[in-house]
């Protein structure tokens, strides 16, 4: 169970969030290849090591953020 | 104390494990093992025995040793293992319970001890967690003296600042420092949930056996387990003993048999030279072998040549640190050659072992390096921690003996006791190639036990190492994984089990329903009534006759599940426009829409309508199951992507009650009950009184009929639906309105729709917008696989047999033969078509199409049709003339409260130390943007304003959307912390947060000194009534 920290309501359990995948993913806008709007859709980093991912306090103050695990060891830092 | 096994009566003392007090009787054979049927006696006086496994109650497997006796206790042998048996009766009441602290000490033993008070001294919250019911490890073994005094008085004087649980096994360690303990509790275990800042293991050590022929016989057991049950239960595991001591803690268990009047035979020591003794030592042999009588019962020890008749013989192979904890942690192990054991090596986590966790052994040693960890742990030296002096020898190395040559013919050497793996399968296993003893483990099952290898681990490896001629820390060990110890599936049940297993949403209405006879069906956690069967009626007669009244008269039904998001601001439309396919900015105020919402991908994610309240005011429907996904997609795109847009979105799912008035006589209905709605056109909305209070009615049909959903807040929403079924409304369920809206035609998202499907595969191309420039999904409708001629689309089906009902599932093909085409996504018997029908989704087909319909061995030929079956030119939604004028409604408008049904018990359950009541009828408000300068404060702008406050413009009223269950007394917060998993410590705890309790979110909120607020959603406050109900009964 991490204990992932929220920035409104502090150090939570892990199943108050939902997980939101990768951070720093923006909607493209204007015209866009096939291709590229793809990679937007579907296709995520899965790193071994640190990434910064994005998790949503549901049962809490319902608060996006971004936060950095590493995905071996569950690290957290912010990034 | 009497207790009986396998039906024989025996008496016991108090204090006696059940192994103690079967000794004690002078039982040797206590079970049989799970392979070879071989007899097995008491190993172990600890959690690691392998052998003396019994059933005891509804407990199909427990070890003998760690089975408190009690008056009365009935335990069966077992042959390895148990069976469940599912008529045993549990009477267990299991619960959880969440802890929080700077210091978690695993180990009530010397280092655990010394690491409390010193962790405890500096200020530190701490919690000893020991699994035994007294205090002490194993000196609650020994006959050790410190200060001169009995090392039970040692105990007894320390004065522990610390909340310490005895009778506690912590069975897992996970990420983060979270640790879960089972307490053995006389009523059901408790699973305790600890997040620790960190924690010290001092989990001691378990004493391992090795292999030699013959060491599995009823008689030999470990020395340290012959001396705990000399030195703490006063029982004598034989008459006559030979010790086999690889290690030095061999001689203080010979020494202590000696005193309990065993006479000791021998010890036999590998080493080149023993210690001196008042027994005969000999020094530089090994045991080569038992003798056993007829029941297979150790008679004799065989060293070389010399025979010994011994009925015990205690073998002390030496130690294993208990590393399972900090294994689990993370932590690395390395094999130290010193102590020819696995020690902890590399920590991964916030944490350190203490003693002989880590091959501290000495008492002194142990207690030294507890204090250090306690300190270490806390941040802070603490002065005056005085080592005790202590009369325990120095020890000497351990042999590093794993196995004792087996000569031909002679009984087998076994390696693990509880799987009945020998010396001779692990030479199997490496003569086939196998190096790694993962591989070793799996073939041969050795450590897959319910000891989880305790005893036998270290001696596999040690086998595997003299078979391969590998070092042991080359080797290496198993995973160690949790539980520690076995754990029941009733203790991680706790109270979430029977009608607690999953929580139940209800509606305002559901009594009402429950009292109609209702048959319910579950959509997501709602429980929702299917059909409303009168005078014995099946599903099928119940339904045809609530369509009926549906399509020829009225009918009505509880829509109040269906999500409803109040979404505000001057950007609302806007925002709407970008999550909708189709627009609402020019929606015009008191008008209905009805929409679709597209994931990023293009496909179907939700639909519902979409009434602007107001200029920048707007009412969303969700499907029932989608609400929660919906809002928080909504939020998502809201902060993530938009953050400038001016919007604020409320839930108000749970706020208002919803009664869906449907058929061509709804008018007579909507007369009496909400007069001022008669005249409402299709897809408009009105704020008007219903039975006298403010409500809000929509003309929108699910149906194709007439039709009105008339909302009240929740708290009128029985009196409402009573007061429209006295008016002679059939009541209709969830059945009847699928086959409406399938004769209709209307997609239903999650039937028709599978994450996989665009609004253009539903023949919705005309609601997606072509004018606004971008909205969710938008690009993807485009891509080459969305886009291609050939995807399935809706259609409909007739079967050529009318009373056939095709399945649901079933396939579509050309003749009966692949490839397929499609699937029927819904069927039914339609009472307005007199016939049965399909929707289906489809590729290449056309209307007039034959298909046939595959679904195991049944062939349907069919016809594609268009997908709408009933009223096509949509002539039937505007109904009946109002016949007469009617009077309005004039009965009481009651009020009732989400949990007023549970007054009664609530007061019974209710004690001086703790007292639950509903505080009903609070009224409530969300603020979103600008702080109110009162209320609580739920996120970073977001406010709930309660009580008698007069309401600003902008306040969402969310009276009914939650309700306020009141725990007060001095043990609220033993019960809270049974559920609520945050750090409700008074020092800690902010007065108010937004988290879980149970399995369901709520607002908590503390009055001091000891009242706690439980702001729950309405629908979810029958589940928490019965749970909290459950939780004073049990405390």
């Amino acid at each position: 169970m991490l204990l992932i920290d929220c920035p409104h309501c502090g150090p939570r359990d892990e199943n108050e969030f939902h997980y939101g995948g990768q951070a720093g993913i923006a909607c493209p806008t204007g015209d866009v290849t096939d291709e590229q709007w793809a990679a937007y859709v579907f296709m995520r980093d899965n790193p071994k090591g640190w990434f910064h991912e994005r998790w949503f306090h549901v049962h809490g103050c319902r608060t996006w953020f971004t936060v950095e695990r590493h995905t071996v060891t569950h690290e957290i830092r912010k990034p | 104390m009497r207790f009986t096994f396998d039906g024989r009566p025996m008496t016991g003392e108090p204090g006696d494990t059940l192994a103690a007090a079967l000794l004690r009787n002078g039982v040797r054979v206590v079970g049989r093992s799970v392979d070879l049927g071989r007899p097995r006696g008491i190993f172990t006086a600890g959690p690691e025995e392998p052998n003396a496994l019994v059933r005891v109650g509804a407990d199909p497997m427990l070890a003998a040793t760690t089975v408190e006796l009690h008056d009365g206790l009935e335990a069966h042998s077992l042959r390895g293992k148990g069976r469940v048996d599912l008529d045993a009766v549990d009477e267990r009441r299991c619960d959880k319970g969440y802890l929080h602290c700077d210091v978690l000490v695993v180990g009530g033993g010397p280092a655990g001890l010394a690491a409390t008070l010193a962790a405890g001294r500096s200020g530190a919250r701490v919690i000893l967690v020991d699994d035994q019911p007294r205090l002490g490890g194993d000196l609650l073994n020994s006959r050790l003296l410190l200060d001169g005094a009995p090392a039970l008085d040692w105990v007894a004087g320390l004065d522990l600042p610390a909340r310490v649980l005895t009778r506690t096994t912590a069975v897992g360690y996970y990420d983060h420092n979270y640790v879960v303990a089972v307490e053995r509790r006389a009523r059901g275990e408790r699973l305790w949930h600890i997040r620790a800042r960190r924690v010290v293991l001092a989990t001691g050590a378990h004493e391992r056996s090795l292999a030699f022929p013959g060491n599995d016989r009823p008689g030999v057991m470990l020395a340290a387990s012959a001396r705990a049950y000399a030195n703490r239960y006063g029982v004598r595991a034989g008459r006559r003993a030979v010790v086999f001591a690889c290690a030095d803690s061999g001689y203080e268990a010979a020494r202590d048999l000696v005193a309990a009047g065993v006479d000791v035979l021998a010890v036999v020591d590998p080493r080149p030279s023993g210690l001196p003794a008042d027994v005969e030592v000999l020094a530089g042999q090994v045991v080569t072998g038992t003798t056993a009588d007829e029941e297979g019962v150790l008679t004799g020890v065989q060293v070389g040549v010399r025979h010994f008749d011994a009925d015990l013989l205690a073998v002390a192979g030496g130690w294993n640190p208990a590393v399972h904890l900090f294994s689990q942690s993370g932590g690395r192990t390395r094999f130290d050659e010193e102590l020819a054991a696995f020690v902890p090596g590399t920590s991964a986590q916030a944490e350190r072992s203490a003693g002989a966790c880590r091959g501290l052994y000495a008492t002194r040693e142990a207690i030294a390096d507890g204090y250090a960890a306690g300190a270490e742990a806390a941040g802070r030296t603490v002065p005056d921690l005085r080592v005790p002096e202590c009369d325990e020898r120095i020890s000497r190395r351990p042999a590093a003996l794993w196995l004792v040559e087996r000569a031909p013919g002679s009984e087998p050497a076994f390696a693990d006791l509880h799987r009945d793996v020998a010396v001779a399968d692990l030479a199997m296993a490496t003569a086939t190639g196998m190096r790694s003893v993962e591989h070793v483990k799996r073939y041969t099952t050795a450590g897959t036990g319910a000891d989880q290898g305790k005893t036998s681990g270290a001696v596999v490896v040690g086998v595997m190492s003299a078979l391969l001629g590998a070092a042991p820390g080359q080797v290496g060990t198993t995973t160690f994984r949790p539980p520690y110890t076995p754990v029941s599936f009733a203790t991680l049940a706790g109270r979430d089990r029977g009608a607690l297993s999953d929580p139940v949403r209800t509606t305002a209405l559901h009594d009402a329903h429950v009292a109609l006879g209702a048959v319910f069906e579950d959509v997501g956690q709602w429980k929702r009534p299917r059909y409303f069967p009168r005078d014995g009626e099946d599903m099928e007669a119940a339904v045809r006759r609530e369509c009926h009244a549906a399509r020829t008269a009225v009918a009505a039904m509880d829509a109040s599940t269906l999500g409803k998001i109040d979404i505000r601001g001057a950007d609302a439309g806007e925002f709407l426009d970008r999550v909708y396919t189709n627009m609402y900015s020019t929606l015009a105020v008191g008008a209905c829409r009805y929409g679709v919402m597209c994931g990023a991908d293009g496909m179907v994610f939700d639909d519902g309508t979409t009434t602007r309240l107001a200029d920048d005011h707007y009412l969303t429907t969700t499907t029932t199951g989608n609400a929660a996904p919906v809002l928080d997609w909504l939020e998502e795109w809201r902060q993530t992507e938009w953050p400038d847009l001016d919007v604020s979105l409320v839930s108000v799912t749970d706020h208002w009650a919803t009664v869906a008035v449907v058929g061509p006589r709804a008018r007579e209905v909507i007369a009496v009950v909400a007069p001022e709605a008669v005249e409402l056109a299709f897809m408009r909305y009105a704020s008007v009184p219903v039975l006298g209070v403010a409500g809000r009615v929509f003309r929108i049909s699910f149906s194709g009929e007439l039709a009105y959903e008339v909302n009240v807040p929740w708290r009128y929403g029985r009196a409402l639906w009573e007061a429209v079924l006295e008016l002679g409304v059939v009541p209709y369920g969830t059945e009847t309105m699928h086959v409406l809206r399938a004769e209709k035609g209307f997609a239903i998202v999650g039937q028709e729709t599978d994450g996989t499907v665009t609004p253009q595969d539903l023949g919705m191309g005309w609601i997606v917008s072509k004018r606004k420039p971008d909205f969710v999904g938008r690009r993807s409708h485009s891509r080459p696989d969305t886009a291609r001629p050939d995807r399935k689309r809706l259609v409909g089906l007739l079967a050529d047999d009318p009373e056939a009902l095709v399945e649901e599932g079933a396939q579509l093909t050309a003749a009966g033969v692949a490839p397929m085409l499609g699937h029927v996504t819904s069927s039914y018997h339609s009472a307005a078509l007199d016939r049965t029908f399909s929707l289906a989704l489809a590729r290449n087909v056309t209307p007039g199409d034959r298909l046939t319909a595959v679904s195991g061995d049944m062939r349907q030929p069919v016809t594609v049709v268009e997908p709408v079956f009933y009223d096509p030119d949509n002539t039937r939604r505007d109904g009946d003339p109002l016949p007469e004028a009617r009077v309005a409604y004039r009965g009481d408008c009651r009020a009732e409260s989400p949990a007023a049904a549970f007054a009664d018990r609530f007061e019974a359950v209710s004690t001086p130390r703790v007292r639950l009541r509903e505080v009903p009828f609070v009224s409530m408000w969300e603020v979103r943007g600008t702080d109110p300068g009162t209320g609580l404060r739920l996120g970073p702008d977001w406010w709930l304003v309660s009580g008698d406050v007069p309401p600003r413009p902008g306040w969402v009223d969310v009276s009914g959307q939650r309700t306020v269950l009141e725990l007060a007394g001095p043990a609220a917060y033993d019960v809270l912390i049974t559920g609520c998993p945050i750090d409700l410590d008074p020092s800690v705890f902010p007065g108010h947060a937004q988290t879980l309790l149970a399995r369901t979110s709520v607002i908590l909120e503390r009055l001091p000194p000891e009242t706690y607020r439980i702001y729950v959603r309405s629908s979810f406050a029958k589940y928490l009534a019965e749970w909290l109900i459950d939780a004073l009964e049990a405390s």
